[in-house]
């Protein structure tokens, strides 16, 4: 049992030197993406040491759906409490503010903050640049049904799955979740036959 | 113990029933009243000690100040991952992946973390993953980037938001009337690739990490370069 100890101690010594010693890679551009600001790989293994430190103070993996179904079911609890108390979801899940909600909610200010300094990042804008590449400037109602339905259809998925890219994606796989695994490939293959056929045919 | 009639006004009770009030038997005590069960503002609103919320806000503003600065935020980002054309969103994921799993490894050998992992359920992970995926390729934000993606004022993140909660909701309401069907099929509990595989978990993590890096490594050379 030596070994793996030793082989893991040594990744997490090493990798994020060698990580943060590349350069921000060039992309061959048929299409302009932007660059991150920082390293993705600096990025990844910080979000990898925050994994470790939610694990060890909050007792909690890093996760973001959840959020979505304790706020939707805290609007439902103020709006319709009789309801919202006889589905079996809900009460198995009972919507509070907790660790997940805040969490999140933290997170639009933390990503608020990291646009604002350095170089300016912060956009304003309802059409993004590759949406208005595809179906136009004027298609702001098009965008809204497909954000709306898109947002809905993510999250039924990510409650039937158990997770989302975070919470499944990144917190179950590096716990090596066999159900993490699969749904993070089910969750690109989805996304993948979905997106290709919507922006490149 | 011997306070319990100073604390009766019950200030950590919230909305206290009326006709209760004279018979309820202490603070602490939440009996599993009819209420209770019909209606949901008899619930606590609130769950978790101020301390574990103060550390929800320290992490998870860290966590959407490193999603922004990494770049994938940003729509054009995480669509171009799906269209199999930008691989950042895979830089990040896998270096995260990486640099945890070895992590969180060592903390639970030293005994200081437990593992907090779902339960796998083959037929709801494949076809929620499937359902996920295809709302992921609608909206172009996951439901942590789009928290990001608001904070960086991508206002369509904000009917990502209005979308998610009535997902949310639809879920909720249709598992009063389904339970089972293929979502069900192949229960196998809090199963790990080590479970799977009969190899110790050290040993799977000692082969799952060189792979991980191959992957990233050979991203990098063919695809990105």
């Amino acid at each position: 049992m030596k070994v793996p100890s030793v082989a893991a101690a040594g990744f997490l010594l090493v990798f994020p030197a060698v990580a943060a010693a590349r350069q921000v890679h060039e992309l061959p551009a048929s299409y302009p993406y932007p660059e991150p600001a920082w390293s993705p790989y600096v990025v990844g293994t910080l979000i990898g040491v925050l994994t470790m430190l939610t694990l060890t103070f909050s007792r909690k993996p890093v996760g973001a759906s959840s959020a979505y179904a304790d706020l939707s079911g805290l609007l439902g609890r103020l709006a319709a409490p009789r309801h919202i108390a006889s589905l079996k979801y809900y009460q198995e899940h009972k919507p509070m503010i907790g660790w997940s909600l805040v969490f999140v909610l933290a997170a639009i200010g933390g990503s608020f903050l990291a646009a604002a300094t350095g170089t300016n990042e912060i956009t304003g804008t309802y059409l993004q640049d590759m949406w208005v590449a595809r179906f136009g400037a004027d298609s702001g109602l098009l965008r809204t049904l497909v954000a709306f339905g898109g947002g809905a259809l993510m999250a039924y998925g990510a409650r039937m799955a158990g997770g989302c890219t975070s919470g499944h994606g990144i917190s179950g796989t590096l716990q090596l979740a066999v159900g993490s695994w699969i749904a993070v490939i089910c969750f690109f293959l989805g996304g993948i036959a979905v997106a290709i056929p919507m922006y490149r045919f | 113990m011997s306070g319990t009639s100073v604390e009766r006004p019950g200030e950590s009770r919230f909305q206290q029933p009326v006709g209760e009030a004279g018979a309820s038997p202490g603070p602490s005590a939440t009996p599993e009243s009819a209420s209770e069960e019909t209606d949901s503002r008899q619930w606590k609103w609130v769950d978790g000690s101020a301390a574990k919320l103060a550390q929800a806000v320290v992490f998870g503003a860290i966590f959407g100040f490193l999603l922004q600065k990494g770049g994938v935020a940003k729509f054009d980002i995480l669509m171009g991952v799906l269209l199999l054309e930008n691989f950042v969103v895979v830089q990040v994921m896998l270096s995260a992946i990486i640099v945890g799993m070895a992590g969180v490894y060592l903390l639970e050998r030293m005994g200081i973390v437990e593992r907090q992992i779902k339960e796998t359920v083959y037929g709801a992970n494949i076809l929620g993953g499937l359902i996920f995926g295809a709302g992921f390729g609608l909206l172009a934000y996951c439901p942590g980037t789009n928290a990001a993606a608001l904070g960086q004022g991508n206002l369509d993140a904000l009917v990502g938001v209005a979308g998610m909660l009535a997902g949310s909701y639809l879920f909720a309401l249709s598992s009063k009337f389904t339970s089972g069907g293929i979502t069900s099929r192949g229960k196998r509990g809090k199963i790990t690739l080590a479970d799977l595989t009969g190899l110790s978990r050290g040993m799977t993590v000692a082969i799952v990490l060189p792979v991980l890096v191959l992957v990233l490594v050979l991203l990098e050379w063919t695809v990105i370069r």
